[in-house]
């Protein structure tokens, strides 16, 4: 079916049913058998989901230069643990069968029980959520901004989210206009931070206009919170502090702080005057991912950050109750994974495993166990617990492997607009 | 309204050995159409940045009328950097779309409504205020999503490749309208882009920077009749113009088997033997009298009344491209064997090892 012979792919895996998409096809008439669900994305340029091999794949058209100017841009914020799209492939000289090019196009792989803001809504978006969707852009961007990418778009359509033990992590989309530099300048911060609250502002209005955002949020309050969220976390990571050299606990607590923000410092810069009575203090290289990483190397277990935590806390508080209090932490660690945390995923039935990611069942299963034990004052087992959470919440739940991105509001110059019909009259 | 300035500014970079804009000195007018172009790397988008202050200045000044912009933070240099991609927000009118941001910026209902009504007249679109982006054509979407740019009143447009991401189809119909529009609000607009005929298109005036440093500032007219060096000679025009060294000669300079005359006065600007001379293809005619450089033809592209004509020849023993316009009169073919001269006084000549232009004007009656 495909005219593959003059296509030219440049990929990052070697799956090759790559070969068997419809690439002689303009995007917007692709058959509905290669095309995952219906509604189209919204970006500048058309984008589309199809099933390939075992996951689902993001397709945007655009020009071979684009394509390829993004593909490489995702590569190295990738290689640089930002949390962005996984770019599978760059595929350009398309051509249909009667020999007209297309578009080049670039694929990227759809990331697994990540969320569209307006995906986060059943009625209207609640103020809670509107900052918690906020304040996981902040650290996004302050994490894109360490690793010296002015974005240029900073909103809420072009993130994607992830649940997170009650919170959200972001997840860049779309990096068609951003840039790499060696660092950022602070004007160039503030530029990103002043485009993402124009952005937000402008997504809540639209929102409100669509009488999709509950009355108590106010749209200009919500997105000015991105700067103020944005700056905290900045000063934290990056700002220096000066103190008597007899206070060098300092040190140690700036790290902890660190730790608990979810970073781990690489490293300080720690200067003495020169009659040595002052000390001062900058973290030079903060990565983010401590207890991500804490939890991977204890249980092999990957999780978002606050789950991590979550779970680490669970971990620690099941180390502390065992008897053997000099056993090995990874053996203790083990014994809980197959004792404590498999076993609860394990009783999930198989056709409810699409509604959340494990590490977030488990922790809104541990949320679940508090409250029933709140209610009923008393203590509840693990057992009774989990059967409660998935009869009482987890079956309840819609499923969110792959909800794609529907047809957002916005839509941006000069491409065509796309129905701004409600996705859900599509899924 | 508001004039800008680059006096002697410079952008280095920690651990750079070249400054990323070295010296810039440019005044832009009141009302101006600036365009800085130049390859990737030239500087302009530095220097861009560093009038928006999102870059520090190392040396030098940026005044914007006539203030020095040093200590004054972005939001309140009343410059408006208009950004590759407005989106518009389909449950929002025209009107609520063009308006949001001066909602944000907490100017007042009655404020925002006038000047949105203003904005509109402007993009004649004061009949679709009440109604959704929906139901709108592409280019009057276009005109909403500049609007929300308008209506903000800055005293200067920034444009750092605002149509980098459209297809070509597009950013043509796309530049008119955004030259054509800044004409009409007369706000001074400095816009950056790398592509030679964008800028020749849409400036009033054209700065070509490379390496950071400034080639040349003119009108397109003046850029393009006589450029200053060899590299704003080669990166204005599309193809590019015809550029090799030769011998000066007795009374001129050498063409192939023809003497090219050239004024004394650029003569004696060289003490070099040989010099660089360049011809717009244009301006290359195949010769009546069998006199002047042999040409191979290599391929013959036609465009309507023009046909363009690639080929090569030897000069000094090495290979030399050609391109040469002629019209629909002429039929060489590929792999015919011609003969061509530049045009009288179309002849651009610059120094071997300075790169500079030696001769004052090309064309009579040019800038």
């Amino acid at each position: 079916m495909t005219n593959a012979s003059s296509l030219t792919i440049t990929s990052s895996i070697t799956d090759s049913t790559l070969l068997d998409l419809p690439w002689n096809l303009p995007l917007d008439i692709w058959p509905e058998g290669a095309i995952a669900t219906l509604p189209k994305g919204l970006s500048r340029h058309l984008v589309r989901f199809a099933h390939l091999g075992g996951y689902v794949v993001a397709i945007k058209e655009t020009s071979a230069d684009l394509a390829r100017r993004e593909y490489e841009l995702l590569r190295t914020l990738r290689r640089m643990d930002v949390p962005c799209v996984e770019p599978l492939a760059v595929i350009t000289n398309r051509t249909d069968d009667a020999g007209e090019e297309l578009d080049s196009v670039l694929v990227t792989r759809h990331l697994k029980f990540s969320l569209p803001y307006r995906a986060l809504y059943s009625q209207a978006l609640r103020p809670e959520t509107a900052t918690r969707l906020v304040d996981a852009l902040a650290v996004l961007l302050v994490r894109l901004h360490i690793a010296g990418f002015f974005w240029g778009d900073v909103s809420l359509s072009n993130t994607l989210f992830r649940r997170d033990a009650g919170a959200f992590a972001a997840y860049l989309v779309d990096a068609e206009t951003g840039n790499v530099y060696d660092t950022l300048s602070e004007g160039q911060r503030e530029h990103d931070l002043e485009i993402a609250r124009i952005n937000i502002a402008g997504e809540l209005l639209d929102l409100a206009a669509g009488d999709r955002l509950d009355g108590g949020t106010d749209p200009l309050g919500v997105s000015k919170g991105i700067i103020a969220a944005y700056r905290t976390l900045w000063s934290e990571l990056t700002s220096s502090e000066s103190f008597d050299a007899t206070e060098r606990w300092r040190i140690a607590e700036r790290v902890e702080r660190l730790n608990n923000l979810g970073f781990d410092v690489e490293e300080l810069a720690i200067k003495t005057d020169d009659d040595g009575s002052r000390v001062r203090l900058q973290p030079k290289v903060v990565d983010a991912g401590h207890h991500q990483r804490r939890l991977l190397r204890l249980t092999g277990l990957d999780a978002e950050e606050n789950q991590a935590r979550r779970l680490l806390n669970d971990l620690d508080a099941y180390v502390a109750n065992q008897d053997d209090a000099e056993s090995n932490e990874e053996i203790v660690a083990h014994e809980w994974l197959i004792t404590v945390f498999e076993p609860v995923i394990r009783s999930i039935q198989r056709e409810l495993m699409g509604k959340l990611d494990p590490a977030e069942v488990f922790h809104q299963m541990l949320e679940h166990s508090w409250f029933l034990a709140q209610n009923e004052k008393r203590d509840v087992s693990l057992a009774e617990a989990v059967g409660s959470y998935i009869d009482t919440v987890l079956q309840h739940r819609r499923d969110e492997a792959t909800v794609i991105d529907p047809p957002t509001g916005a839509f941006t110059m000069p491409i065509a607009l796309i129905g701004a019909d409600d996705w859900r009259d599509r899924v | 309204m508001a004039t800008v300035t680059f006096d002697k500014a410079s952008r280095i970079y920690p651990g750079q050995a070249r400054p990323a804009v070295d010296k810039l000195d440019l005044h832009v007018a009141d009302g101006e159409f600036l365009v800085l172009v130049g390859p990737t790397g030239c500087g302009k988008s530095t220097s861009l940045r560093m009038l928006a202050g999102q870059e520090v200045v190392d040396e030098g000044r940026i005044l914007i009328n006539g203030h020095d912009a040093a200590g004054i933070p972005p939001s309140d240099r009343d410059i408006a950097m208009v950004f590759q991609n407005y989106a518009l927000y389909p449950h929002m009118t025209v009107a609520e779309n063009m308006g949001f941001a001066l909602k944000i910026a907490g100017i007042d209902k009655e404020e925002r409504a006038s000047r949105v009504v203003e904005a509109a007249k402007l993009l004649d679109l004061e009949e679709y205020l009440g109604r959704k982006p929906k139901t709108l054509s592409g280019d009057q979407r276009q005109r909403v999503a500049m609007g929300r740019a308008i209506v903000r009143n800055p005293q200067v447009f920034l444009m750092d490749e605002p149509l980098a991401n459209l297809d070509a189809k597009l950013r043509v119909q796309t530049r008119t309208q955004i030259a054509s529009l800044t004409r009409r609000l007369g706000v001074t607009t400095v816009y950056v882009t790398h592509d030679q005929a964008e800028a020749l298109t849409m400036g009033d005036r054209i700065a070509v920077l490379k390496e950071g440093v400034l080639q040349q500032v003119g009108t397109p007219q003046a850029l393009y009749a006589s450029p200053e060096n060899v590299f704003v000679a080669g990166f204005m025009g599309s193809p590019a113009m015809n550029l090799f060294d030769t011998l000066l000669v007795d009374g001129g300079l050498e063409f192939g088997t023809a003497t090219v005359r050239v004024g004394r006065k650029t003569l004696h600007r060289t003490s070099a033997k040989k010099v660089t001379i360049g011809v717009r293809p244009e301006d290359v005619v195949v010769s009546a009298s069998g006199q002047g450089l042999p040409v191979t033809i290599d391929k013959v592209e036609s465009l309507g009344a023009d046909r363009y004509l690639y080929g090569h020849a030897v000069v000094d023993g090495g290979r030399v491209e050609i391109v040469a316009r002629v019209d629909e009169h002429a039929h060489p073919k590929e792999g015919d064997n011609i003969v061509v001269t530049p045009k009288p006084d179309h002849l651009h000549v610059f120094d071997i090892d300075t790169e500079l232009r030696l001769n004052t004007h090309a064309v009579e009656g040019a800038a």
